[in-house]
């Protein structure tokens, strides 16, 4: 029995060291230190996961980016790897992260950020690297013109509990593509600010139809007067403008609440006449609004140059395009005399190597990004500004403000006017709070959009119990009973689920071992004691 | 007493009969009358399916009257394994129309026993231009002898969709390489973006739409 009992403690011991070490997960990489000097001596390759609206202009920024940095340094090799979906980066890097094979410098939201730091030193902290008087924002020993300071409120959005994991890229919000024509048709005059309550009034007029079963106000079978890119950013902004709860800086979940229901209940109404409908319902906005079958189109600064008679992009054919004036104002208001809206748009964020000297590499290729000749090139392709001082105070950006309209290409007009929206508008954007689960809520508060929509489309009971189900529903849909909370030193506190049944059992067995182990380490002690008296 | 007797065991086998049939999809033409946003439950067989993902996978589809386009059902990864092509399966869903493309939306499936069917591709190259092409969305086409003008891939780079543009008596059409339908053939990736203008190919794929025409291209025959 002893025998037995000691090799099963040999065995088991170091099974449990095993499986303890593994409740630990895997040991991290070291914390990065910046380093005293940079071997420009040595080779370094790394790799550029980006992101590009399908707009070819903005590949080959990227492309001429990487051309002239790597005549700067000449050592540092960029390797780009292009997506056209923000969710697809995010999962590949998930999915990296465990093998050791992130990117070394990607673009991301901070929303993924926070879901990138669950794993030990995988993003690297920008404090240090940025304040580096030979490397940093302000470098003395770069190779390319610094970039100075990033406006403060986009570098105030790239902070986790007060640690920089990222630099913004670019930034756009949301804009309200207008069909001045048609709300002048409809016998009303477009105010300064739109507020829901006109949006929703004008919407329901357009719906009026003839005797042949034409929309009045086009001619045409096909009229959504509203329709809305993303629902995600509906609620958010609703929410916010009525000072309702989202979620705070602690992770709490707070959208499930009486004010997302009344908003839900407006939407639902009118979803149900069809006057509202959603991207994900029936298509992009800006194709129903050039086919003069869309009033207010609700999409990105960034999406500008599709938006228009005129629009420098379209998807529809040329004979389905129709005129009109358009208006690029802010999205609408509960409160005219307060309106916000959202901050969006890329940020830069540099995985951590095993060799330091590699992250400094990456930062410098992360950071070239945010130099002004680029940012003011690549804030030209779309509705988007540039985040730092120096290239949004830069001569050349501000000439190029100057000339909106002067043509449909570069200076297209709706794109440039959807720039100086956001740059007018900086002190009244907002972001909301990053945790790890933060972006299932975001969905989440989309989903809630979409569900309702189409329920209301499809004739289903919209009611107290629907919503109590849709809540409940949702919640469950986006994890959103289990997401973890991120404290304020960046650490990571977690509200598990219930364990599973074979994670009680291995527990229990270990607990069994380390009982089994003492209660033998204890009868050898006894024994022996017992035996040296027996001597005496 | 007997009589009874027997009525009642009548009408429990004949019952119990519907309930193992289970329910029956629409027709085609059921489908296609049905309005937009309505419930819809269809017989149909797999034709192809776009890489899974999430949960979801999205399915080329066919009966013997016409083509399904089944957006992003719910399935696990290991049922996206038993959808191979010629499998018949029920779909419940919402019909949905996008950018003009018919679809199920929001669909669950049940795999059904019974013959596989894959569907000929059918020719419709005298259809292009005209309203009538319409009438095939979602199936498996081909057009014969259409010219390239134009191959660029989605990011201006290999790795995503590839848009073709191909013309024929003059007028031009967009096909596209979806890349999570088979992006992952190789061979055929390199094939399609490889065309360059001027050459002559018969295409075949299934007739999407976005906007328009838009058929995701499955096989190019270079002439």
């Amino acid at each position: 029995m002893r025998k037995t009992f000691a090799l099963l403690t040999k065995i088991l011991l170091p099974l449990s060291l095993i499986a303890l070490t593994g409740c630990h997960g895997s040991k991290g990489l070291p914390s990065f230190e910046v380093p005293e000097t940079f071997d420009e001596s040595k080779e370094y390759n790394i790799t550029f996961w980006a992101k590009n609206d399908t707009n070819i202009t903005q590949a080959n920024i990227y492309n001429q980016a990487i051309k002239d940095f790597e005549e700067l340094y000449p050592n540092i090799h960029v390797n780009m790897r292009l997506y056209t979906d923000y969710g697809r980066i995010y999962n590949d890097v998930i999915t990296n992260i465990s093998t050791r094979t992130t990117p070394n410098v990607c673009i991301t939201y901070p929303d993924h950020i926070a879901t990138y730091l669950t794993g030990a030193n995988t993003v690297v902290p920008l404090d240090a690297l940025m304040a580096d008087s030979r490397y940093g924002l302000k470098g003395s020993s770069l190779k390319y013109e610094a970039p100075g300071d990033i406006v403060p409120k986009f570098a105030e959005e790239v902070k986790l509990s007060g640690i920089s994991y990222a630099i913004p890229y670019m930034r756009s919000t949301e804009a309200c593509y207008v069909n001045k024509t048609m709300v002048e048709k409809l016998g009303y005059t477009l105010p300064d600010t739109l507020t829901w309550d006109f949006v929703w009034e004008v919407s329901e007029k357009a719906m009026e139809k003839d005797s042949d079963g034409n929309f009045k106000i086009n001619g045409q079978k096909v009229m959504i007067p509203f329709i809305y890119k993303s629902t995600d950013n509906m609620m958010i902004q609703m929410m916010r403008q009525k000072n309702a709860g989202f979620s705070d800086e602690e992770g709490n979940i707070l959208l499930f609440n009486d004010t997302a229901k009344e908003l839900l209940e407006e939407i639902a109404v009118h979803a149900g006449t069809g006057s509202f409908s959603t991207f994900k319902i029936s298509s992009y906005p800006g194709n129903f609004l050039n086919a003069g079958q869309c009033i207010f189109a609700i999409d990105s600064t960034a999406g500008a140059t599709w938006m228009g008679p005129h629009a420098t992009n379209h998807d529809i054919s040329e004979d389905k395009l129709v005129d009109f004036d358009m208006v690029v104002t802010r999205i609408p208001q509960f409160d005219t005399s307060n309106p916000v809206m959202i901050s969006q748009g890329p940020s830069i964020c540099v995985f951590n190597k095993e060799d330091p000297e590699e992250v400094l590499a990456s930062w410098l290729f992360a950071q070239y990004m945010i130099t002004s000749d680029i940012q003011i090139a690549y804030s030209s392709t779309e509705g988007y500004i540039p985040v730092t001082e120096k290239a949004l105070n830069d001569p050349s950006y501000l000439d190029y403000l100057s000339k909106e309209g002067i043509d449909n290409d570069l200076h297209y007009g709706p794109k440039i006017k959807a720039s100086k929206l956001l740059i007018d508008n900086i002190d009244r954007t907002f972001i909301t709070p990053v945790f790890n689960g933060s972006a299932s809520l975001r969905d989440a508060a989309g989903q809630l959009i979409e569900s309702t929509t189409k329920s209301m489309r499809r004739k289903e009971t919209v009611d107290d119990a629907y919503f109590t189900k849709l809540y409940k529903d949702t919640r469950s849909l986006y994890h959103l009973d289990s997401v973890s909370k991120a404290n304020t030193d960046g650490s990571e506190k977690k509200e598990f689920a219930p364990l599973p049944l074979t994670s009680k059992i291995l527990l229990f067995a270990l607990l069994f071992t380390w009982v089994g182990i003492g209660a033998f380490y204890l009868r050898g002690v006894i024994k022996k004691a017992y035996g040296k008296n027996n001597h005496k | 007493m007997k009589k009874l007797t027997a009525l009642v065991l009548a009408v429990v086998f004949a019952l119990s009969l519907t309930a193992c049939g289970g329910e029956k999809g629409m027709t085609y033409a059921e489908y296609t009358a049905a309005a937009v946003d309505s419930e819809v439950t269809v017989d149909v067989y797999v034709q192809a399916t776009q890489s899974w993902w999430d949960n979801k996978i999205t399915v080329y589809a066919a009966d013997k009257d016409g083509g399904y386009f089944i957006y992003n059902m719910e399935c696990s990864e290991e049922d996206s394994k038993k959808l191979t092509p010629g499998t018949k399966i029920q779909v419940k869903g919402h019909k949905g129309e996008w950018a003009g493309e018919v679809e199920v939306v929001d669909g669950t499936f049940t795999l059904l026993s019974g013959k596989s069917f894959i569907a000929e591709a059918k020719d419709v190259t005298d259809k292009l231009g005209t309203d009538e092409i319409a009438n095939f969305q979602n199936q498996l086409v081909s057009f014969k002898d259409m010219t390239v003008e134009s191959v660029s891939y989605k990011n201006d780079q290999p790795g995503d969709d590839i848009y073709v543009t191909l013309s024929k008596d003059g007028n031009n059409y967009d096909f596209c390489l979806e890349y999570y339908l088979n992006g992952s053939d190789e061979a055929f990736y390199n094939l399609v973006g490889g065309l360059t203008a001027g050459q002559t190919v018969d295409v075949e794929g299934y007739l999407y739409w976005y906007e328009g025409l838009n058929p995701h291209i499955t096989k190019v025959t270079v002439k």
